[in-house]
């Protein structure tokens, strides 16, 4: 293997990585609102059914990712309306659209399977392409990709150096509190939830008119990422860069499981290429172990340098969801 | 919350539901096809539960079927009513369909060469498929209660290191003799099939453990203190250990009495639908055992009607794709469509019970 199919291979993960930054960013600041959307993975197969679709029969790209962000805003907003103010459960609610808009992706997809479509062109950025390694890596790509790194800054920023984001932040934490500081809970928990199933459904049709063109019904390899992506934002510790790390290394993975297959001959194909699915239930572990009892138990039980070195382990992965997350928040 | 609504207002808000899934699944059917009216569609997926266009009538074969996607419906939605009642969500429900699968096809090849009698190795398979649903559900459990992981993520990653094993095993060391394929493992000899009725697919002994295992999870949650206990570890953990209960044994104890249920389902796929191990062996059953819990509210009364209603839609819509040449997941679209009515209709109806609370407090 050389240097350049190497660094062909790595722009190709920041490429891959794109629509799984849109939804893990979309799904963090949802929950950073104190709102779980478990509607993801079907969410980005019909986005990507409904984005393939109208882009195909209008031969308009933006239109396609209009109608992707569309769809994942109404299927937030239903999601925002059954839970918020119908006060169902906002984990049924969420899994029953799952398995709906999945469904749906597959039945209304049908006439569309295998059709050739059109997909968004490469924009290499002049100047900046030709920097050395960097430029192969991140400025030769379509503008989805340039706008995905845009926005885990843009996020970030949000989230941590802002007013409304300090506001947010509130809103998942004690909800109490900021309703008694003047903010509208549940208006503000709409809005971020519209938002975020915008960016989700925006991963859509990046899949299907960029990094994964076509639509291919049951075979088009989407299934199973929403669920990634969901398992992105607590390994990131609802903090969109944290996220998008862990967005890319998952790209990696996937990546890697290509890589190593002609040496691994025994191993079937079809093992690798779920690989890295099982590997996210690692990470959560580990991100999640140190929040335990028994842990925190066996911490205090160990020599104090062992202690130290072990919890400070611990603290850096460790992950603590918004206090007020899934819960639903009574004005009164 | 008081005050209570009357059997006809109930009746009214779960018709109005009915309503709006029929809504919605015609705003569907009419979006793909047009030119078809939605209740042309809907009949077909109606009849084709009990008959075959082709020659019209009842036919029997057709009802056995809706009873073979009955039974592994039954037997996951027994097992998850036992999980829901401890308060957990068991998305892990489908990786437990496999793994029963699993190790049912690993006693299975273990025996298929003895001199066993074929009883005693179906036995031993379908036991050994409790064994893997419930082990792996303890998977799930332990996750939870021990490395802090929440159910709904555990049993999703499990569910993919489920489907990993299954592709592993199917394309290495159960591969069949030559190369390995999408169409599973050897099938078994006949003497290893659980025995049907006639010339259908069904099977009595199957359709008796689907049975058997609802009416276990009913009297279990409905007569006895265990499930009453396991309730209130459900409802409130924190009282419940107030009150003496360790809500951690008893969340074990769920997962693993309704794993083993539920791997039951996977166990009978392989003994007695496809005799072979494939990569779709649950067949998203244990999703849809998942939308049965919801739309009976977690109670196990109307839980097999409901599953076989469920079974019904599943097999009629087989002859969407040859009569109308429309896509089968149509099915999933009106089960979930219902279950999202459901729920809707059941938020409007809390909020209108609110609201008369309110009035006659004030």
């Amino acid at each position: 293997m050389t240097w350049d199919t190497i660094l062909t291979g790595l722009a190709g993960v920041v490429a891959m990585a794109t629509p799984v930054v849109f939804a893990t960013l979309g799904e963090t600041l949802t929950e950073r609102a104190g709102v779980i959307n478990l509607s993801v993975n079907g969410t980005i197969l019909l986005a990507a059914m409904g984005g393939f679709a109208a882009a195909l029969t209008t031969d308009n790209l933006w239109l396609g990712f209009g109608v992707g962000m569309l769809i994942g805003g109404v299927v937030a907003a239903l999601l925002a309306f059954t839970s918020l103010s119908l006060k169902q459960s906002q984990i049924a609610v969420g899994f029953v659209l799952a398995l709906l808009t999945r469904d749906l992706a597959y039945y209304l997809g049908n006439p569309f399977v295998g059709k050739q479509g059109p997909r968004v062109p490469v924009m290499t950025l002049p100047g900046l392409s030709r920097i050395p390694v960097l430029g192969a890596l991140l400025f030769d790509h379509d503008p989805l990709t340039y706008l995905s790194i845009v926005l885990i800054f843009v996020t970030w920023f949000w989230v941590y150096k802002t007013r409304p984001g300090l506001i947010l932040q509130g809103l998942g934490e004690r909800p109490a509190a900021a309703y008694a500081r003047g903010a509208n809970v549940r208006l503000q928990r709409y809005v971020y939830t519209i938002l975020g199933g915008m960016l989700v459904g925006l991963a859509g049709p990046t899949y299907s008119l960029s990094v994964k063109a076509g639509w291919k019904g049951t075979i088009s390899g989407l299934d199973g990422i929403g669920w990634i992506a969901l398992a992105l934002t607590i390994f990131g510790a609802w903090n969109p860069l944290r996220g998008a790390v862990g967005a890319y290394l998952f790209a990696l993975l996937q990546w890697l499981s290509l890589v190593v297959q002609p040496y691994l001959p025994d191993v079937p194909t079809q093992v690798l290429q779920v690989a890295p699915f099982p590997l996210m239930i690692l990470t959560l572990l580990l991100v999640n172990i140190g929040n335990t009892e028994w842990m925190k138990r066996t911490l205090a039980g160990l020599p104090p340098d062992a202690r130290h070195t072990v919890a400070r382990i611990l603290r850096a992965m460790q992950v603590t969801p918004p206090a007020g997350l899934g819960r639903a928040f009574e004005e009164e | 919350m008081n005050q209570n609504m009357t059997w006809r207002e109930t009746l009214l808000y779960r018709g109005g539901a009915v309503l709006l899934a029929l809504a919605l699944t015609s705003l569907v059917i009419w979006v793909s096809s047009p030119s078809t009216p939605p209740w042309e569609v809907l009949g077909l997926v109606f009849r084709g539960a009990f008959s075959t266009p082709a020659q019209g009538g009842l036919s029997w074969k057709k009802v056995a079927d809706v009873l073979v996607a009955w039974i592994p419906m039954l037997l996951a939605a027994a097992g998850l009513l036992i999980t829901f009642a401890a308060g957990l969500w068991n998305i892990g429900v489908e990786g437990q369909i496999v793994m029963g699968a699993v190790f049912t096809t690993w006693v299975l090849r273990l025996m298929q060469d003895s001199t066993a009698p074929p009883a005693l190795a179906l036995t031993l398979a379908l036991v050994a498929g409790a064994v893997g649903g419930a082990l792996w559900a303890l998977g799930v459990g332990l996750l939870r209660t021990y490395g802090g992981v929440n159910e709904i993520f555990g049993g999703l990653g499990l569910n993919f290191v489920a489907t990993t094993v299954v592709l592993w095993l199917i394309f290495g060391p159960w591969k069949r003799p030559g190369i390995g394929s999408m169409s599973g493992t050897e099938p078994f000899p006949p003497e290893l099939h659980l025995p049907t009725w006639g010339d259908t697919r069904l099977s009595g002994v199957a359709l008796l453990i689907g049975l058997g295992g609802m009416a276990l999870a009913y009297v279990l949650l409905k007569g006895t203190s265990f499930g009453l206990r396991l309730k209130a570890v459900g409802n409130n953990p924190r009282a419940a250990r107030l009150m003496g209960l360790r809500p951690a044994r008893y969340m074990m104890l769920a997962f693993g009495l309704g794993g083993a249920l539920v791997g039951l389902a996977g166990s009978i796929q392989v003994t007695g639908v496809y005799y072979r191990l494939i990569p779709a062996i649950s067949s998203g059953y244990g999703w849809l055992g998942l939308l049965v819990c919801m739309l009976v509210n977690f109670d196990p009364t109307w839980a097999p009607l409901v599953a076989l209603f469920f079974a019904a839609i599943n097999i009629g819509s087989i002859q969407l794709p040859i009569v109308l040449s429309l896509d089968s997941s149509l099915a999933g679209v009106i089960q979930g469509s219902l279950v999202f009515s459901f729920l809707f209709t059941e938020g409007l109806r809390r909020l209108v019970l609110q609201r008369r609370a309110r009035a006659a407090a004030s």
